[in-house]
């Protein structure tokens, strides 16, 4: 059976254009709104990307790091997190989802207790961001036997050999990492070099779905629309901040926000 | 059951996954640092076999550093305290007055052998700073540090030196604003530029590679002591006492390295905090269990979710909630024991050893003191301990002053 990762590649490849992925963290700002703010972009979206919050979060710039330490003061909890899946994936239960977080939370929870609950809840991938290849190989297995993606990243930095050995690794989605820098940098490559290390990747085997995220943001987005997909989660976490500080409802706000990234790639 | 290995450097002793014990260490890294830190292994590897490099690391250590740093008896604190014999290294006398300054050097020549122009370090007490600062301006490399804005506060003699260095120093206001903190937002920098720029980990934390070149850094310091011990004693005296401050543990990996397969006996002492404070530095002594910080599993204060705790200590450079890997694999295998000591304990050692001897101890090896002070007079007159006496009070004039009142060194 087609993983739910893949069919949402499968309808945008039928409708010819790029898949949204959007990332918004678990408990920012509150767990209601996180739920609420689900349901509202999951509308647009085609890929939902849940970060579980590490307060010592050593790839990601400061967008990402605002939001995390918001849902952590707001007491998130694992738990919490799973709840919220579920809850969401109770609505929704063809939209994928993936979990995005650092490894110690995996490690002080259990691998597979953790695996189970993802099961429980609905998660249909996993996005460990300081788990590379290989150190990976032995969870990667893990989340395979039981019907959950792994996703592996590449970037700029990695070599072609090594692109070689993930890419025979990896799962339904890849996850390529346009430039050399935490989560919600400035753009500082061209389009068109991200393009070329992306062709690179795909060369290798073009049945995967390969998408591109860090920097990507209304600006960027329609630039890069050739792509398999193409992950905004900065931005969005930004406009949660900026939506707080002026007293505005974050799920409307944010609603617009992945509505307009929308019919930017379209 | 997890054992040391006779014969192999201590560093050498990973798995494949570069994993010490088969559980601490390792590189749990995002994917764009995979390549640099692989550069940097392989080339640290080449490096370390090489005897030019090997005579230019000798000849600066010399001429730079001031090696040896002087092996001396403490003998007022001694006849004061009772029963051991206790002996300081006294390793503030290095250049820039602490054990930094190894590990800063080792990076700038390995940073100029890479071709970087830039270097970049974390910085707690501001000792790790203040060095790589003075090893970067000696060898013409840009520097940047930083450093939490708690710390620069409370470290201010250290921050004056960084500026007159050159080094830009990057205020890090997140989390608690400490070490930590400071760690992770360098690390940061360096994902986001690898390319141009050489990283230095400021103690022996972090990828594996960084807890290597520390170590094989700091190690100077014990293969200085063995000489020393024998000039002074004709051969190293059994069961020596080699007691040590740890926070990141990079001055205790190097006043031991060279011991391990001997009978000496290590003894490392925590950050115990305030003495009512629930929020110690440490894992070690006080139960923690293992998780993964700054890209590498070790024993660690946090929660049960995997959050990192916070800690509070009156020394900035023990302020860290994570311990070398090397460590866990000493007190998992039982070579070294590791107890901590309150920030009253430490002040007090502060002054004891600042009134009765030649030396000041910064609050760091004061905890070691402590220890020592807790210890010499349960032992026999025979018995020998050495403090490895790691920095200089002066950079905690304005701590000291505001705790006791006075300051005196």
């Amino acid at each position: 059976m087609k993983s739910k990762i893949s069919l949402a590649f499968k309808n945008c490849k039928k409708e010819n254009r790029t898949a949204l992925i959007t990332y918004t963290v678990a408990g920012d700002n509150t767990k209601n709104n996180s739920l609420k703010i689900l349901k509202a972009i999951s509308k647009h979206a085609d890929i939902l990307e849940l970060g579980f919050p590490h307060n010592t979060p050593i790839a990601d710039g400061g967008q990402i790091q605002e939001s995390s330490y918001r849902a952590l003061k707001n007491g998130i909890k694992l738990e919490d997190v799973f709840q919220i899946v579920k809850r969401f994936k109770n609505i929704q239960p063809n939209k994928p989802l993936i979990l995005m977080g650092y490894f110690n939370l995996i490690y002080q929870h259990g691998e597979d207790n953790f695996l189970k609950n993802c099961k429980k809840s609905g998660v249909d991938g996993l996005i460990i961001v300081d788990l590379p290849w290989p150190e990976n190989k032995k969870f990667a297995r893990k989340c395979k036997k039981k019907s959950i993606n792994f996703i592996q990243l590449i970037s700029p930095t990695t070599s072609h050999n090594r692109m070689k050995k993930i890419v025979r690794d990896s799962h339904d989605m890849i996850y390529y990492i346009s430039m050399l820098s935490t989560t919600g940098g400035k753009l500082k490559v061209s389009p068109r070099k991200i393009l070329k290390n992306y062709n690179k990747i795909k060369k290798i085997n073009s049945k995967k779905n390969l998408v591109i995220g860090f920097g990507i943001t209304n600006k960027t987005i329609n630039s890069l629309k050739s792509a398999n997909g193409l992950v905004v989660g900065s931005m969005l976490c930004k406009t949660i901040s900026n939506s707080l500080k002026k007293g505005q409802n974050p799920v409307t706000k944010l609603d617009k926000v992945v509505y307009n990234l929308k019919n930017k790639i379209l | 059951m997890m054992q040391i290995k006779k014969g192999i450097p201590f560093i050498d002793q990973h798995n494949k996954e570069y994993l010490y014990g088969g559980k601490f260490g390792g590189n749990f890294i995002p994917e764009t640092l995979k390549k640099p830190i692989d550069d940097l292994t392989k080339l640290f590897s080449k490096l370390r076999k090489n005897k030019n490099f090997l005579k230019e690391r000798d000849y600066y250590f010399k001429n730079y550093i001031g090696s040896p740093t002087p092996f001396i008896k403490l003998e007022n604190l001694t006849k004061h305290v009772g029963g051991a014999q206790i002996y300081a290294k006294v390793v503030s006398e290095a250049n820039g007055g602490a054990h930094k300054i190894y590990n800063a050097t080792v990076h700038c020549l390995i940073a100029k052998k890479a071709g970087k122009k830039f270097i970049v370090g974390d910085t707690g007490a501001g000792y790790a700073g203040k060095m790589l600062s003075m090893a970067a301006k000696k060898f013409n490399l840009k520097c940047k540090i930083f450093m939490g804005a708690k710390d620069i506060k409370r470290q201010r003699p250290n921050v004056e030196a960084m500026k007159k260095n050159g080094a830009v120093i990057v205020p890090v206001k997140t989390g608690s604003q400490t070490l930590v903190d400071a760690v992770s937002e360098c690390m940061r920098y360096w994902v986001s530029n690898c390319d141009t720029t050489h990283m230095c980990v400021g103690s022996t934390v972090g990828p594996n590679i960084f807890v290597k070149i520390c170590a094989w850094s700091t190690s100077q310091i014990s293969r200085e002591l063995i000489v020393q011990l024998k000039e002074e004693f004709g051969k190293i005296p059994k069961k020596i006492k080699l007691i040590n401050c740890v926070g990141g543990g990079s001055s205790a990996m190097g006043f031991w390295n060279e011991f391990i397969d001997t009978d000496a006996e290590f003894y490392g002492v925590e950050a115990g905090g305030p003495k009512k404070s629930k929020l110690h530095a440490a894992p070690l002594s006080n139960g923690s269990k293992i998780g993964i910080l700054h890209g590498a599993a070790q024993y660690v204060v946090q929660d049960k979710e995997g959050q990192i705790g916070s800690t509070e200590s009156i020394s900035a450079g023990l302020d860290y909630p994570g311990i070398s890997p090397l460590h866990c694999f000493l007190k998992d295998t039982k070579r070294a024991i590791y107890t901590s000591v309150n920030d009253e304990e430490a002040l007090n050692a502060y002054r004891l050893v600042s009134k009765l001897e030649n030396i000041s101890p910064s609050l760091e090896p004061s905890h070691a003191f402590a220890e020592a002070i807790k210890f010499a007079p349960k032992l026999k007159r025979s018995d020998v301990i050495v403090v490895n006496s790691c920095g200089d009070s002066l950079k905690d004039k304005d701590i000291i002053k505001s705790r006791l009142g006075y300051y005196i060194r």
